[in-house]
């Protein structure tokens, strides 16, 4: 019974190119994902406070601001419908106006989301330059004491607390030893000097040709960055060398060896060429942790990113912002998700 | 002479009895998890821990909530406070010990009921199959594509601050990678013959899942749930350093460390005598977890 069913539907398939149904497949598990994420916020903006109106008005306000707000947030509907409206909300780009200043949530964050893109975007380049090579020379190395390294980097990278890591950083590279910039994007010197095109500082400082503000920049963003990226070089570092191990101890790269072939390209040609594909997924995947890691790093470091504004908006109840903010980072973890994913199946024949 | 005994009783190829065999496996486990030094540091460290919370009382030198102004930020190594004191005057190592408690009451909740509930969900998913099976698979991947701090953070904005609802929003974060686990064991023990045999007797479905597939899914469980604990006290330390978890004046470490924050380059102490406390414990609890990891399931090793 099972088996005519799985033929049936094997012959239908047959019908259409398989691209299409690759990409249907995918269309849909975004949407569902995403709708499930927008339901979590949902439920969490307005089914689990006891009373959101209370939230936005305060306690002291009028009975007819209160009805007026309470008709305005759509609560006399039922929950799909507002469910539904919600959705639009978001697909419109509207999370409603911040309670702080009453601008616009989305203005906010697309205002502060350059400052985490930055962050993030530095510290996995760190985390890739240092970790990938770490990991295919402990794997070519087994056993040794580079492998040894390696592995406690990785381990301490695991236990450590990052906003501890942050503040220990700041008190002996900034504190004592003054190498690095405190905390903030630029010194105060060099705030808005640079017309903003980008955003991203250090591009709009290279563009407006302005070396002063670049160094500046720079030396503010290098500690901050260089601790995600220590983080995301733990888990890349591992992961190369396990993927590593596995390409060296099959037969191919044994036959590679007799044929005469120098170590170097056994390595590099051979082994790491069929391991680019697993590493991209990792990469992806530990990039997505960054955006998420830089919340307690961008405390730390008072950098005005995404994971800042969360976290005032928070300690201000400001729901929207909250909201907003989760929402976004939310979607982009997902996107980044699926597209490692997508690479492994589009470009790994084996998982077809 | 007796020990000698006992150890060949245990070591046995015939066990006599279920207990004995039972009792066999368990000390060969534990022969093997005893070579590996690393793990046995780790073991050590929780053990230290847990006496060092029960014992709180009697090791702190001070009562961690007596305010002491006069002799406020003293340095390491003063008289009488070995870590020095904070900007309360209140005893760092006091704090630290009395903090212990609330690491391992996150801990041990979080593990109570993470795990729990991706047992249920996995195993039912496993066993049932068809729609039931799409609908929870569906449900955990949507979690596990989450951010998991983001999401704690709005979880505990909802609820509120607190220990409780830090516990309740990390768990809710840290569910699914269990389910995926307890459903992958289960497709696999479905199809065995042992079970096939079982319901030819009779048995329904909660049994099985009861008393066949859930004793076979704890050992893969346990060595998750080791490996966990350490990203769960990382977790539970950061929403207590955002304000969110633990309130003053409780010792909650996070939260200590956000107290110091302040003073961090004048007095730096503060600050990184309860970040060192949070390091070690999580040390720990990694390497307990490869240790495990090597001696239940030594195919995931290398």
């Amino acid at each position: 019974m099972a088996l005519s069913e799985e033929n049936r539907k094997g012959r239908d398939r047959a019908s259409l190119p398989p691209w299409v149904k690759t990409t249907a497949l995918t269309m849909g598990s975004i949407a569902v994902t995403m709708l499930g994420l927008l339901f979590v916020t949902f439920i969490i903006g307005r089914v689990m406070p006891i009373d959101p109106v209370l939230a936005i008005v305060g306690e002291r306000a009028s009975q007819s601001t209160y009805d007026a707000v309470y008709l305005e947030l759509g609560l006399d509907k039922p929950l799909v419908v507002q469910f539904a409206y919600y959705i639009w909300d978001v697909l419109h780009l509207d999370f409603g106006t911040s309670l702080l200043n009453a601008r616009p949530v989305s203005e906010d964050i697309a205002r502060v989301f350059p400052a985490t893109l930055e962050l993030a975007t530095l510290g996995i380049i760190i985390g890739v330059v240092i970790g990938v090579p770490l990991g295919v020379i402990a794997a070519v190395r087994k056993g040794s004491w580079t492998d040894q390294v390696a592995r406690v980097v990785a381990l301490v990278g695991y236990s450590m607390p990052i906003f501890w890591l942050g503040l220990m950083g700041l008190l002996i590279f900034y504190g004592i030893l003054g190498w690095v910039g405190g905390p903030g994007r630029v010194g105060i010197f060099y705030v808005d000097v640079v017309p903003s095109v980008t955003g991203l500082i250090l591009v709009d400082a290279a563009l407006d040709g302005n070396w002063d503000v670049f160094k500046n920049a720079f030396s503010h963003i290098i500690l901050p960055a260089s601790l995600l990226g220590y983080f995301s070089l733990a888990y890349i570092s591992r992961m190369t060398r396990s993927f590593m191990l596995e390409q060296l101890s099959a037969e191919y790269i044994t036959t590679a060896r007799v044929k005469g072939m120098s170590e170097w390209d056994v390595v590099w040609k051979h082994a790491f060429k069929n391991i680019r594909v697993q590493l991209v997924t990792v990469i992806a995947l530990s990039y997505a942790g960054l955006l998420e890691g830089s919340v307690l790093t961008e405390i730390i470091f008072s950098w005005p990113g995404i994971g800042s504004y969360i976290t005032t908006a928070l300690l201000s109840a400001d729901m929207n912002a909250v909201l907003g903010g989760t929402v976004v980072v939310g979607l982009i973890f997902i996107l980044l998700n699926i597209f490692s994913d997508l690479l492994y199946k589009v470009f790994d024949p084996r998982a077809k | 002479m007796a020990e000698q005994t006992l150890r060949a009783w245990l070591l046995t190829d015939t066990p006599s009895s279920r207990r004995h065999a039972k009792l066999s496996a368990l000390y060969q486990g534990w022969l093997s998890f005893r070579s590996n030094t690393m793990a046995m540091v780790g073991l050590g460290i929780l053990i230290a821990l847990m006496l060092i919370a029960a014992a709180a009382p009697l090791l702190s030198p001070h009562d961690p909530f007596v305010q002491d102004l006069g002799n406020r930020l003293a340095p390491l190594g003063t008289e009488g406070h070995i870590l020095g004191t904070d900007s309360l005057g209140r005893d760092i190592l006091s704090r630290l010990i009395y903090g212990a408690r609330i690491t391992l009451y996150i801990v041990a909740l979080v593990a109570l009921i993470a795990p729990v509930v991706g047992l249920l969900v996995g195993t039912v998913s496993g066993y049932v199959g068809g729609w039931v099976d799409i609908v929870l698979m569906r449900i955990t991947d949507i979690f596990l594509a989450f951010p998991r701090l983001v999401l704690a953070l709005a979880f505990v904005a909802a609820l509120g601050a607190g220990i409780e609802n830090a516990v309740i929003a990390i768990s809710l974060t840290a569910w699914p990678p269990y389910a995926r686990i307890a459903r992958a064991e289960t497709l696999t023990i479905r199809s065995s013959d042992y079970i096939s045999a079982i319901q030819l007797q009779g048995a329904g479905g909660f049994r099985i899942i009861t008393k066949h597939i859930w004793p076979l899914c704890i050992s893969s469980l346990i060595v998750r749930v080791t490996l966990d604990m350490a990203g769960i006290i990382l977790a539970a330390a950061g929403l207590g350093f955002l304000g969110l978890g633990a309130q003053p004046p409780s010792p909650e470490w996070g939260a200590m460390i956000s107290e110091g924050r302040r003073f961090i380059l004048d007095h730096w102490w503060v600050a990184t005598m309860p970040g060192l406390a949070i390091f070690t414990v999580s040390l720990a609890f990694n390497l307990l977890g490869d240790g495990l990891r090597d001696v239940l399931d030594p195919k995931a090793g290398e």
